[in-house]
């Protein structure tokens, strides 16, 4: 193991590194637990100067309560879940499917296809901005959940299939080859066979395209406007507008619009991190 | 379904059936991303010679875009940015490395720091940018609180064409070092502890043995946290988006926010132009596509 392991080391250096841990750890967080503890400050505060002292009366119902009753949160967040979970689904149901077929068939053109998924992930995404959004309109999609989700699903297919085909190569072949002997169809080898053995690589990229997409800002902008269609990254923007210099205010949105991914890392993390790091080594 | 087919001759689908299904099973997928990602990427080449609003007849203007590029001084200022961004960002690797040294032990809740240290990850960039604002605030921001501490005067990291675009990287590294320590966590978990043992008793310690011994061996972390890093660095849009929405004086353009800017904002919708912009943000990503690609293959020449 390296570094040494501090149980190794004098007592001294054992307690120094007990002390050092949270020390870093509220450096290394610092910023968002200010904006925690604005969330929870009083208006006035900030009127004051009191931005970074402790907060003088606790306000947290009543900042929550403005942004879940008082302004379009409720609206965007909806919409982030509208627009994430279908997402999720299309993306992880056609990479599944093509890192099925270039992880287990062995065809003249597999690598070059591989290689067109991998390719295409790595793209920036303004090469694609001015066609995409003229087609979005072309098909009656501007301004739609639904143009969000169909461009998602088809970029996001690079990465999952990257992902799913060298999770499948290294499931052991001999499995399929023996369902072939016994002469089950490809399909059912696919849905039997194959499938259930995926079962960690499906919750690990669940739980990243989700974040992934909840988390997209720039497609957001792009495909949509207004609060009947925009997930909560680009309504947040809208929401600070509404409420400018209310820091307390723009805290609690920012804390409500972040937790959805947060939870999920929290909850899934052994999935979250597997999802991550795959191919981190060998 | 499964009774009949037995003793009939069997048909097309069934003899060409390995053949067959890889392309079934390709087949909606490889729809998505050719109309989505694939064909976009020859149309935004082509709109590049175009002179086009985005709604009426566009004009077909040769290279003058890129002629126009060549002497415009903002483009200029992108280009620049994007460098700084591609080196600065590059130290999310060490750091991330040395926060993954860091938390390498077994104490008691060490689980619980290593997920907490990855926690900006998970933010949106939007939110990670409102709270770098908030942080560089002139007067009020915890860094300007931080500064007068050492009686330093405040200051305006956001407002200043100077300063601005480092904060905003730094901002950029924040959620990118967690991303690579969480890589490199997972790569000194797979270690070979002989390899470090004989090593040490061949008298190795310290930073010998990380660069003889420990670096070497999380080559395949080190990779992936290059590809992630260089990828993010180019893309960086949502925070100078949130931050400084390109200013103070467009001095934290970058080539993705400049490209946005033309073709979409109040500027005007000047697609072409900003069509080409994207081309040659394109051309330098396919530099580093290419690399990433030879390396792939060569892996998969390997098995």
């Amino acid at each position: 193991m390296f570094p040494r392991p501090i149980q190794t080391a004098s007592p001294a250096a054992q307690s120094l590194y007990k002390t050092a841990l949270p020390v870093a750890l509220i450096l290394w967080l610092l910023p968002l637990i200010a904006v925690a503890v604005f969330s929870i400050k009083p208006a006035q505060d900030f009127t004051t100067g009191n931005y970074w002292g402790a907060p003088s009366s606790f306000e947290a119902a009543h900042n929550y309560g403005q942004v879940f009753f008082n302004s379009d949160m409720p609206r965007y967040m909806l919409n982030s879940f509208l627009i994430t979970i279908p997402t999720v689904i299309g993306a992880v149901a056609l990479s599944t499917m093509a890192g099925f077929a270039l992880g287990i068939y062995r065809f003249r053109s597999n690598l070059l296809i591989f290689f067109m998924f991998v390719a295409g992930n790595f793209v920036p995404f303004q090469i694609l901005m001015v066609p995409v959004r003229d087609l979005t309109l072309d098909m009656g999609l501007y301004n739609t959940k639904t143009g969000l989700v169909l461009f998602h699903i088809a970029f996001q297919t690079g990465f999952c299939t990257l992902f799913m085909r060298n999770f499948i190569r290294a499931l052991p072949f001999p499995l399929i080859e023996a369902a072939r002997v016994e002469g089950v169809a490809e399909w059912r080898i696919f849905w039997y066979v194959v499938l259930p053995l995926m079962k960690p690589a499906l919750a690990a990229l669940a739980v990243l395209i989700f974040t992934f997409i909840w988390n997209d800002y720039f497609w957001a902008v792009v495909l949509t406007q207004g609060p009947e269609s925009q997930p909560v990254t680009a309504g947040i923007t809208s929401f600070n507008a509404q409420f400018r210099a209310a820091y307390h205010l723009m805290s609690a949105g920012s804390i409500v619009a972040a937790l959805p991914p947060v939870l999920m890392f929290f909850l899934m993390q052994k999935h979250f991190i597997a999802g991550l790091t795959l191919g981190a080594v060998k | 379904m499964t009774t009949t087919s037995e003793p009939r001759p069997r048909g097309w689908y069934k003899r060409n059936e390995i053949a067959v299904t890889p392309w079934l099973f390709l087949a909606p997928a490889i729809l998505f991303f050719l109309v989505y990602v694939i064909f976009p990427i020859f149309q935004s080449i082509n709109i590049s010679f175009y002179d086009w609003d985005g709604l009426g007849e566009a004009r077909w203007v040769g290279f003058d875009n890129y002629v126009e590029l060549a002497d415009d001084s903002a483009f200029e200022v992108s280009l620049w940015n994007n460098f700084k961004w591609l080196i600065f960002y590059l130290l999310a690797i060490p750091a991330g490395l040395f926060i993954a040294l860091f938390l390498n032990q077994t104490v008691t809740g060490i689980r619980i720091y290593k997920s907490l240290f990855f926690f900006p990850f998970v933010l949106s960039q939007v939110v990670v940018g409102l709270v770098f604002s908030w942080f560089y605030l002139p007067n009020e921001g915890l860094l300007s609180n931080a500064l007068a501490w050492f009686g330093l005067g405040p200051l305006n990291v956001l407002g200043d064409p100077t300063w601005a675009t480092y904060g905003i990287i730094a901002a950029g590294l924040w959620p990118q070092t967690a991303y690579c320590m969480i890589l490199y966590l997972t790569g000194l978990n797979a270690v070979d502890p002989e390899q470090v043992e004989a090593a040490r008793l061949d008298g190795a310690k310290g930073w010998k043995m990380l660069w003889y011994v420990i670096i070497p061996q999380l080559k395949p972390a080190t990779f992936i946290a290059f590809v992630v890093t260089i990828i993010g660095a180019l893309r960086s849009f949502d925070l100078i988006s949130i931050m400084t929405n390109g200013g103070p004086f467009g001095q934290t353009r970058v080539l993705s926010f400049y490209m946005f800017e033309k073709a979409l904002s109040e500027y005007g919708f000047r697609m072409g132009y900003g069509a080409a912009i994207a081309v040659v943000l394109f051309l330098i990503m396919l530099m580093f596509i290419a690399y990433f690609l030879f390396s792939m293959y060569r892996e998969e020449k390997g098995r």
